[in-house]
């Protein structure tokens, strides 16, 4: 497998980081050589390997449909970078 | 008295040789004098540390102590603290004054113990050198040349240089047991699920594990027993009966069956750990117990499996922080989309968006199936190979690393040459297997070397009576660099 530069470009786009084109460049050499080591595993044949998802084969714990936790929210908002009347602010996303 | 056991150091307080407001100036002073050079601690709070201090010692005046009580912890900057900064070593952090107490924090207020102050790290835990550190890199204590190890460099380096007695650490793929090694220090990762994860910033969730980190396995024992516990916070946590992990500390070691692994001992292991290697396995025939070859035929493949599934858990994990709720925020964007794409340039730094960008790209559509899956198919059969080896066997040993620890850039710029630090380590996490470090000797340049132990699935008392055993007659443990 062989990455592109625009490859690079559309996960960064995926994961919601700028690059510059530089970046994108570094990146690309750094990404191929890591992608080379994971190759490696296409070798060993799996096709009869159920995979494993988890250290310890559990079940997810149910609990009661209650709740628990006090309200907090003066406290959680005091650290965010913009509030106004307990809500968070962002860009205006609907014209 | 900084190279006091936890045990001794609870004895001067219960019969008040000592006050706990004296132990942590002491302490903190030590940690005034040696951080600025080692930069192992990324935030302290002297007002903070010294009222948990007095009201330790009320506690102790009223007669209640436990073997924690009014002594102070460095606890690994991943764990939030309630009103204390919190960074993870980020940027995106570098502003995050957590609003609660991770468990693990929780366990250890309950205890009386004090935080001393919160130790530096690999950014998100991503790192084996502690070079990625938004706040700069750790300094080995032994050799301030060299690095200290990673993800857990600060708390490694703080226990080593005696700034704590003993840290808490966190392990994705070698995090606490590589650094430990590289220091000269024990440490422990404790079977997957065993100590709570609420409150410790998420990196790789299927594999991350807190543990503790200190001068010795019975000071290890004593952690645990604090740290570990059933959380319903946490939905991984696992219930089980409370145990006491130094219960097994003085079992005599004849009959133990050592496996050892023929693809560590194979090639890649420098001769100067080699050389410790044997010697301390030599300490454990005297000692009784017999080695037996086993072999782990697919451990070549935990580093390619892991830099899958850690990246791939990693990307999901760290989507959370777009500058909305908390940390850092770009000043300068035109609409929501780039706010956030500016604000995750900004605030993460090159490792940590290297391994973001890895993690995408292998869980997006058409190759979800050849790497992500692929990679959990080969995390099963590594699962297997350790599952065959304990039937042949009690423990397995090895080396921590494969080498001492190296000098601060020389791995830097290659990551794949940083990630191979991790070779024999990761394996233990794919797992969900305990595995612990202790220290062994010292290879070339004087730099310490670490024994790495594996045990299966809930051997840690087990584990850490192996390790006493050793530091009972042997003094590796008690070294420590002359500060």
């Amino acid at each position: 497998m062989t990455l592109s530069i625009n490859d690079v470009k559309q996960v960064a786009g995926l994961a919601y980081i700028k690059v510059s084109e530089e970046e994108a460049e570094a990146a690309l050499s750094q990404l191929s050589g890591i992608f080379k080591l994971i190759e490696t595993m296409q070798a060993v044949d799996t096709s009869h390997v159920e995979p494993m998802s988890h250290a310890q084969d559990l079940v997810q714990r149910l609990r009661e449909d209650k709740v628990t936790e006090s309200d907090q929210r003066d406290l959680c908002q005091s650290i965010a970078p913009q509030v106004e009347n307990g809500l968070y602010l962002v860009p205006k996303v609907i014209e | 008295m900084f190279n006091d056991s936890l045990k001794q150091l609870s004895e001067r307080l219960a019969n008040r040789a000592i006050s706990s407001v004296e132990l942590t100036t002491e302490f903190l002073r030590r940690i005034g004098k040696l951080n600025p050079q080692y930069n192992a601690f990324i935030t302290v709070n002297e007002e903070k540390s010294l009222a948990q201090a007095r009201r330790a010692d009320q506690k102790i005046a009223a007669g209640e102590i436990g073997p924690l009580t009014g002594i102070p912890i460095a606890q690994k900057d991943i764990f939030c603290a309630k009103g204390w900064l919190t960074t993870c070593g980020s940027k995106m952090l570098s502003n995050f004054v957590s609003p609660y107490d991770a468990d693990v924090i929780e366990r250890f207020n309950q205890a009386g113990a004090i935080n001393i102050g919160k130790t530096n790290m690999d950014e998100f835990a991503m790192g084996s050198s502690n070079e990625t550190s938004y706040f700069g890199p750790v300094r080995n204590p032994w050799d301030a040349v060299a690095v200290p190890g990673g993800s857990s460099g600060g708390s490694a380096c703080a226990v080593a240089a005696r700034m704590a007695p003993a840290a808490t650490g966190t392990d994705t793929g070698g995090s606490i047991r590589q650094p430990a090694a590289l220091c000269g220090i024990s440490g422990i990762k404790p079977t997957y699920g065993t100590v709570s994860r609420y409150g410790m910033i998420a990196f790789a969730s299927s594999l991350d594990q807190g543990g503790p980190m200190a001068k010795s396995a019975e000071d290890l024992a004593l952690m645990l027993n604090v740290m570990t516990g059933f959380d319903e916070r946490d939905s991984t946590s696992l219930q089980r009966e409370k145990e006491d992990y130094a219960r097994d500390l003085s079992r005599p070691l004849s009959g133990l069956r050592i496996g050892l692994p023929r693809e560590y001992f194979a090639k890649g292991m420098s001769s100067d750990v080699e050389k410790a290697i044997e010697q301390a396995l030599d300490e454990y025939r005297r000692l009784g117990a017999e080695t037996v070859e086993v072999s782990l035929p697919n451990s070549s493949l935990s580093i390619p499996v892991y830099y899958v599934l850690a990246p791939a858990e990693a990307s999901s994990n760290l989507s959370r922080f777009d500058g909305v709720r908390y940390g850092y925020r770009a000043q300068v964007f035109q609409d929501l989309a780039e706010m956030y794409r500016n604000t995750r340039a900004e605030g993460f730094g090159a490792e940590v968006k290297r391994r973001i960008l890895i993690g995408t790209y292998v869980l997006s559509h058409g190759y979800y199936d050849a790497y992500y899956i692929k990679a959990q198919k080969l995390r099963r059969l590594i699962a297997q190979d350790f599952k065959n080896a304990f039937k042949q066997c009690d423990v397995i040993m090895g080396p921590t690393t494969p080498a001492v620890a190296f000098d601060l850039g020389e791995k830097s710029s290659d990551p794949i040459q940083m990630y191979l630090s991790d070779i024999y380590t990761s394996a233990a996490n794919l797992a969900g297997l305990p595995g612990m470090s202790i220290p062994v000797g010292f290879g070339d340049k004087m730099r310490p070397v670490g024994l790495h132990i594996i045990g299966d699935y809930f051997s840690e008392a087990r584990m850490l009576n192996i390790a006493h055993q050793y530091q009972l007659i042997t003094d590796w443990h008690q070294r420590a660099p002359n500060l």
